[in-house]
């Protein structure tokens, strides 16, 4: 799954740095992505992997990692 | 308590989003009224939208909601009759503003909004 979060960031997040060498728990936010481009990492992953993003994750912790990503990823699983 | 917030967007970025995701991107972020307002402007319609997103996280900063979970469709920008306005919705409702005003720009490729509120309490731990 991280992999997936590693290339949808590549593709979407326009980050100032390679999203492959990227931390996990590394700020997105502070590595370039900016509020409109993380609605398109949104989009991006809800294609990806089959779900949607409610309201209430709509924020921007959720988002602000690669590993915050894949913890939103893996309760929206459940 | 005063606030302001303001937000600053590529109108291309909101085109590439257009491109890429189509009404994806349309319904998840804007209202009903906000596209039909922006559509019945064929040639300005992406930078009514850009200046309609910058609007919406404009107000997210001021209303201290970025950390809080809510929807771009919960914060609405109408047409008012002298000029733009905004409408809380849902989780954005309860924010606390009893006073809301928004101005919107847009130029060449880039699209601006400022919010300035009027917040009836405080919160504390806010992440904008």
């Amino acid at each position: 799954m991280t992999e997936q979060i590693r290339k949808i960031l590549k593709e979407h997040a326009r980050l100032a740095q390679d999203a492959h060498t990227l931390a996990e728990d590394a700020d997105l936010y502070q590595a370039g992505m900016t509020s409109h481009s993380s609605v398109n990492v949104m989009l991006a992953l809800e294609g990806e992997f089959d779900l949607e993003f409610p309201d209430s994750m709509l924020k921007r912790s959720s988002f602000e990692s690669i590993a915050a990503i894949r913890s939103a990823i893996e309760e929206l699983s459940r | 308590m005063m606030r302001v917030g303001i937000d600053l967007v590529r109108v291309s970025r909101i085109a590439e989003s257009l491109e890429q995701f189509g009404a994806r991107f349309l319904n998840r972020v804007f209202t009903a009224g906000e596209i039909a307002y922006a559509s019945a402007a064929p040639a300005l319609t992406t930078e009514r939208l850009a200046a309609r997103f910058a609007a919406k996280e404009a107000a997210l900063k001021a209303l201290g909601l970025a950390g809080r979970g809510v929807g771009w469709r919960d914060i609405e920008v109408l047409h008012g009759a002298v000029g733009p306005e905004l409408r809380l919705h849902g989780a954005a409702a309860q924010a606390g503003a009893v006073e809301l005003a928004l101005s919107l720009s847009h130029e060449g490729d880039y699209a601006t909004a400022i919010v300035i509120t009027q917040l009836a309490f405080t919160r504390t731990g806010i992440a904008a």
